[in-house]
């Protein structure tokens, strides 16, 4: 026998109790793996690296529309190789179920974004008609929807100018990913920005959301962002040019400040955990109090047992806190897998180390008040149940 | 027998409770020859335990010298206490007080992992500790898996196992039935006769008190007499 083996022995004296309670440090440390990672995400920088196309949106918010003159001055930028435009549209589909819907000029379209796979003839077709629309083929399996069908659509957001915000449509065809990655984000729907722009209720005509510029160098990313926002700096609609995954990001954060969400629910999390744990700590400590008072009388000193009882709490949240560290890695990866590398929750180095600083601290902040007890523990009283 | 084991010079034991002042033990002398079987009787509330306490170094007396084995104990730190019983005292207690999630043998082990032996010579000692007290056989049953009388074997064996001359025992009868005792208080004059162990025994039991060698009576925290 060793003194860890001695030490990991009476951990397991309540098997039950240390298994609940290092399930909750588990659990309490993957949270913190992948909501540290979500952090370190939102607050680090823009990273062009690898970017092939950039999203142009009004500085201030993408829900204010940029005009539809910014087109050739978009595609005059060196290094940009073409430019789409999108407008949301939103759409409802029946009772309740909000869909996502864009209005775009499918020639571009088409060229920016070459990952949406479908016949030639349905892209004839879409370009053709006027109330024509294309459907991902998640969202068609999901509703059943065949080409050739009326696809009727309501919108809370644009009523016709007849004042119905019932839209109907004509599905010319239905676009499939070109790989497993997007063949999972076929889930949206486009129409026609011509007849969107005739037909809303309020004029607004040749106004977009978002520009879409597909590069012919991913390495002039950067320097194309740059011009971009160098050019309409000081303009009536000034731009904020991002990468894709930047932009995808930015969705999110609107919800808030992601950092201080972040904090709040760590904070949370690892405060319930302190009280669990060091429940079970001075639970076990002072269940055995004349065991405790053995030790000492055998030749072990104050500070042995004060060794010892520290390194059960650390053996504790070390092994539940890297176990769950661990889960969270595996976690991550599976999220960035699943999302197509859009949401890169990645458990990098500072979150590592992060989470070792947080299990020492962790250990100290729920051993130290029952190993100063057990080093306090008089032997005669302790044998004398006093 | 005539070297000294234990002398204890005017010890005097006061104890705090809140306000009052309770003084256990009054001026007392006591000396125990090396290789001694000793048998503390005495009514409860006489000393008895306060005194084995001083003598193991569990405690320290209110004034007065304590020696054992040559070492004025009174005088050291708690650190140094400790240090100095790893080496020196053997404890064995009524209630056996091993560790429930430890087998046999690792419970007496547990006193050599103060020592600098090697895992081979540690496993080598705790054999030899149990073989002289019969449980070779019962090495690996945790505490809960044994009889009473098993598990003071394991206690004796634990207090045997660092090899110090001065075991100190708190009624280790107590808890056992007769015949049971009977072995255990056997096993304590083969470890005394055999091995030249001291031994301070504390009981009640008058029949446990014939196998040692002198018994010696403490009433209101003094000496009363030494019958042989």
């Amino acid at each position: 026998m060793t003194k860890a083996g001695f030490v990991v022995a009476n951990l397991f004296r309540k098997r039950t109790r240390t298994i609940l309670t290092l399930l909750s440090v588990v659990m309490a440390f993957l949270l913190f793996g992948l909501l540290q990672s979500v952090n370190s995400i939102f607050s680090s920088g823009a990273n062009f690296v690898g970017a092939t196309r950039l999203f142009v949106q009004a500085r201030v918010s993408f829900t204010q529309a940029l005009p539809i003159s910014m087109l050739p001055k978009l595609e005059a930028i060196p290094g940009v190789a073409a430019v789409a435009h999108e407008m949301w549209f939103g759409g409802v589909w029946q009772e309740n179920t909000p869909l996502i819907m864009l209005s775009l000029d499918p020639r571009t379209y088409h060229e920016v974004y070459p990952e949406w796979v479908m016949p030639d003839a349905q892209w004839q077709a879409f370009i053709q008609t006027r109330t024509g629309m294309i459907a991902g083929k998640l969202l068609a399996d999901q509703y059943g929807w065949k080409i050739g069908q009326k696809i009727p659509i309501s919108s809370n957001i644009w009523p016709q100018k007849n004042g119905s915000k019932a839209w109907i449509f004509d599905l010319v065809g239905i676009f499939d990913g070109k790989d497993e990655d997007w063949k999972r984000r076929a889930n949206i729907a486009f129409i026609q920005q011509d007849y969107f722009d005739e037909s809303n209720q309020f004029g607004i005509k040749g106004r977009v959301n978002f520009y879409i510029l597909k590069l012919s160098d991913s390495s002039k990313a950067e320097g194309v962002s740059k011009s971009v926002d160098a050019m309409f700096e000081n303009s009536p609609d000034e731009t904020k040019t991002q990468t894709e995954k930047d932009f995808n990001m930015s969705f999110v954060k609107q919800i808030g400040d992601i950092g201080l969400i972040v904090r709040w629910i760590l904070f949370a999390v690892f405060f319930t955990l302190l009280l669990v744990v060091s429940n079970t700590m001075a639970q076990s400590v002072r269940e055995r109090v004349p065991e405790l008072a053995v030790l000492k009388t055998l030749g072990f000193t104050d500070r042995s047992v004060l060794g010892f009882v520290l390194a059960e709490a650390f053996a504790l949240v070390l092994f539940g806190g890297l176990l769950g560290l661990l889960l969270a890695s595996i976690a991550g990866a599976m999220v960035e897998r699943g999302t197509g590398g859009q949401f890169q929750l990645r458990l990098d180095g500072g979150v590592w180390l992060l989470g070792v600083v947080a299990i020492v601290l962790m250990s100290l902040a729920v051993g130290l008040l029952p190993a100063l007890r057990a080093r306090r523990l008089k032997i005669v009283d302790a044998l004398a149940g006093r | 027998m005539s070297e000294s084991m234990v002398e204890v010079r005017n010890v005097t034991k006061v104890y705090e409770r809140g306000t009052q002042r309770v003084e256990v033990l009054h001026g007392l002398n006591l000396d125990i020859p090396k290789s001694d079987f000793v048998a503390l009787m005495g009514p409860s509330g006489s000393g008895k335990t306060t005194l084995l306490n001083l003598i193991g170094g569990l405690d320290q007396p209110t004034s007065g010298e304590v020696r054992v084995g040559g070492s004025r104990i009174d005088q050291l730190g708690r650190g140094e206490l400790a240090r100095w019983r790893a080496h020196n005292i053997g404890f064995v207690f009524q209630f056996y007080n091993l560790m429930p999630v430890l087998s046999a043998e690792a419970n007496v082990e547990l006193p050599l992992l103060l020592t600098k032996l090697g895992a081979a010579q540690r496993r080598k000692n705790v054999a030899v500790a149990l073989e002289i007290v019969g449980l070779a056989d019962r090495a690996k049953h945790k505490p809960r898996e044994l009889s009473g009388g098993q598990e003071q074997r394991v206690a004796i064996a634990r207090a045997l196992v660092s090899d110090p001359q001065l075991l100190v025992c708190d009624e280790p009868t107590g808890d056992l039935d007769r015949k049971t005792a009977e072995e255990i208080l056997g096993l304590l004059q083969v470890l005394n006769r055999e091995h030249g162990k001291t031994i301070i025994m504390v009981t009640h039991d008058p029949k446990a008190a014939e196998f040692a060698r002198r018994i010696l009576h403490l009433e209101k925290g003094q000496l009363l007499e030494q019958a042989a």
